[in-house]
């Protein structure tokens, strides 16, 4: 199967949902930045996997309802979003704010869930251990502190959006503020409920990760019940991109031995 | 016309070689550059200064809020006010303004501007803005809901002076079982509201409403900005079905005047320079943090920024050509203020003549100057 760019709609919203693979459903939900490119991380995945990067509600070209508020309104639409393409059990992926997300409906309602990976999840806190501000960084100081390697940075800086691509990323940033700016990428809540993910958990965190510290990967090892915690040496926050064959590997590895 | 002396309060001993190594004089600027016994003294002079404007017969003296700054040094400026209250006996008190979405009870605003009404008998104009973007960064605040915070707190705000207490109060960011306040305002139904704004349709298409009529005062923009925005204002009321008066229309800028063109400008370039370039210019990312204006005007602006490409520090030369500031002889200075007037029949002055490091004497000798040649030609 080819990738495919698609229209999906769950109740009154429609996004846009790229899909490509077969095998068991997996999952991905995208960070702050919006879907990252398709690149050699999707393509092993679908190698064995029925995978769906849908564009969360407010990012992109996908709708911008109303009453998406918070996280936690987020993580009720991924539960229509998950009723709605049928009753067999998937793997959830989430990275970031999208790792924050599939966190926050996981410990709602983990029954479609066979696995949870968390790459660099927000939506924890460690005091003493502040994130990176990205709300203050220029373009050059994130993608500098984005990724361990800096050529990684250097081709993003040098690339030049067009103007498509900027008015996404500036609708992307806007509803990234409205879920991430107060509390300042976390809930609180979310230490006092984590112990009801039920899921096996896969936490994957680049160990050079200049926006939301390796130390938080304990953290969450600490709050999610069945939890393991994988530490990507030589990576900042985007294992996905800068670890894509490593990251796609662990998790591919993880679902295998869930079996 | 009506003359405001307002006051930003910037804290002139900043060290500016230290102020470049942050990337703002906001918010990140290490408060260990500011030493208390000189500002101590920089309060003692700022309102010296604010009190002498009563003296040359100012209609109104004017202060205003920000936060973690060395551009301002007033985060609570009803204190500032209270303290004039004291040392003035005639002249209005216009606190322009303070930031309504950034409290979480709104009622608090609304309970001292009450209370400075009380303390004055009614010489309060009350401000109403939303903050500078770099407010956001300070408060943690989420400038996403910047725009119905601010809404629904000037609802509450003019309900708990209008409305008999006690009344609850139901909204999305502010919900109040009790709003009761003690003291009610002294002006009746309530002290004015005036609205300093860099210009926005939408600022001024609720300011202009029929039900509310409020002043509208473009701040920091060039005369052909000011100009735009006021004509806004007006083409608005009209479609509105009214005439807006020139009490509705206002601007505010820096003026400085000395017996000639050259003296003025020699003598206002530190002050004018350091207020736009080490005081107040701060990167995008803190100006406009996203939701502080709406995803379709920051596209816009973001299109002209990359059309502009990056900024250098502005010269005092091209911001009088721009008409931002006002620099020059009486009859220059005249001139240009009465011709934006004109252009605009705008009623309201709010002048800046203090302004960035410009020290106390020439501050003083500017608003002598002021008073005696070129307010009253232009009253």
């Amino acid at each position: 199967m080819a990738l495919q760019e698609l229209r999906h709609k769950t109740r009154d919203v429609s996004v846009r949902l790229y899909r490509d693979g077969k095998g068991e459903p997996l999952v991905f939900l995208h960070g702050a930045a919006g879907p990252p490119p398709w690149g050699p991380f999707f393509q092993t995945l679908a190698g064995r996997h029925d995978v769906l990067v849908p564009e969360h509600p407010g990012f992109g070209l996908s709708d911008n309802p109303p009453w998406l508020r918070n996280v936690g309104d987020a993580a009720m639409y991924y539960l229509d979003f998950l009723d709605g393409l049928g009753g067999a059990p998937l793997h959830l992926v989430g990275h970031s704010l999208g790792g924050w997300i599939a966190a926050e409906l996981a410990m709602r309602n983990g029954a479609r869930l066979k696995t949870l990976t968390l790459m660099s999840p927000a939506g924890l806190r460690v005091k003493g251990v502040a994130s990176g501000d990205n709300f203050i960084w220029s373009l050059e100081e994130t993608a500098r502190n984005l990724f361990h390697d800096q050529a990684f940075a250097e081709r993003m800086l040098a690339h030049v959006p067009s103007d498509e691509e900027a008015d996404i990323a500036l609708t992307n940033r806007f509803s990234a503020t409205k879920l991430g700016w107060e509390p300042r990428w976390f809930n609180p809540a979310l230490e006092r409920w984590l112990h009801r993910i039920v899921a096996p958990t896969l936490v994957l965190w680049g160990r050079d990760d200049k926006f939301l510290p390796s130390a938080y990967a304990k953290r969450w090892g600490e709050c999610v019940p069945n939890a393991r915690v994988e530490i990507i040496p030589d990576c900042g926050h985007l294992p996905h991109v800068e670890k894509a064959d490593s990251a796609a590997q662990k998790i591919l590895a993880f679902i295998g031995g869930q079996k | 016309m009506r003359f405001t002396f307002f006051h930003l309060m910037p804290y002139r001993p900043l060290d500016m070689t230290e102020r470049h190594k942050h990337r703002a004089g906001w918010v990140v600027l290490p408060n260990s550059l500011y030493d208390p016994k000189k500002g101590a003294d920089e309060y003692q002079a700022y309102i010296d200064q604010l009190v002498y404007a009563e003296e040359l017969g100012f209609d109104v003296i004017g202060v205003n809020e920000h936060h973690q700054t060395a551009y301002g040094l007033m985060p609570a400026p009803n204190l500032i006010a209270s303290a004039l209250i004291q040392r003035t006996k005639k002249a209005k008190i216009a606190i322009l303004g303070r930031a309504l979405p950034l409290v979480n009870n709104p009622v608090y605003i609304a309970e001292e501007f009450a209370m400075l009404d009380n303390l004055s008998k009614g010489r309060i104009i009350t401000g109403f803005v939303r903050g500078i973007g770099n407010e956001y960064h300070a408060s943690g605040l989420n400038p996403f809901f910047s725009h119905e915070r601010y809404q629904e707190a000037h609802d509450l705000i003019v309900a708990a002076w209008t409305r008999p207490g006690p009344f609850s109060f139901e909204g999305e960011h502010f919900n109040l079982r009790y709003v009761n306040l003690w003291p009610r305002p002294y002006q009746q139904p309530h002290p004015p509201i005036w609205i300093p704004s860099m210009g926005s349709s939408e600022t001024i298409k609720w300011a202009a409403a029929p039900e509310r009529k409020y002043p509208f005062l473009v701040t920091f923009s060039g005369r052909d900005l000011v100009a735009r925005y006021l004509n806004m204002y007006r083409e608005q009321a009209k479609q509105y079905g009214y005439e807006a008066s020139g009490d509705q229309l206002g601007w505010a800028s820096p003026v400085y005047v000395a017996d000639t063109d050259e003296r003025a400008r020699a003598e206002a370039k530190a002050g004018i320079e350091t207020l736009f370039n080490d005081f107040l210019a701060v990167p995008w990312e803190m100006l406009l943090p996203p939701g502080y204006m709406s995803l379709s005007s920051m596209k816009n602006t973001m299109k002209m920024r990359k059309a502009l490409g990056t900024r250098a520090r502005h010269s005092m030369e091209e911001l009088i050509e721009s008409g931002t500031v006002v620099v020059g002889s009486p009859q220059t200075v005249r001139d240009q203020l009465a011709r934006l007037r004109d252009a605009t029949g705008a009623n309201n002055l709010v002048t800046m003549l203090q302004f960035g490091v410009l020290p106390d004497d020439l501050t003083k000798r500017n608003m002598e100057m002021f008073a005696s040649e070129v307010m009253p030609q232009l009253r």
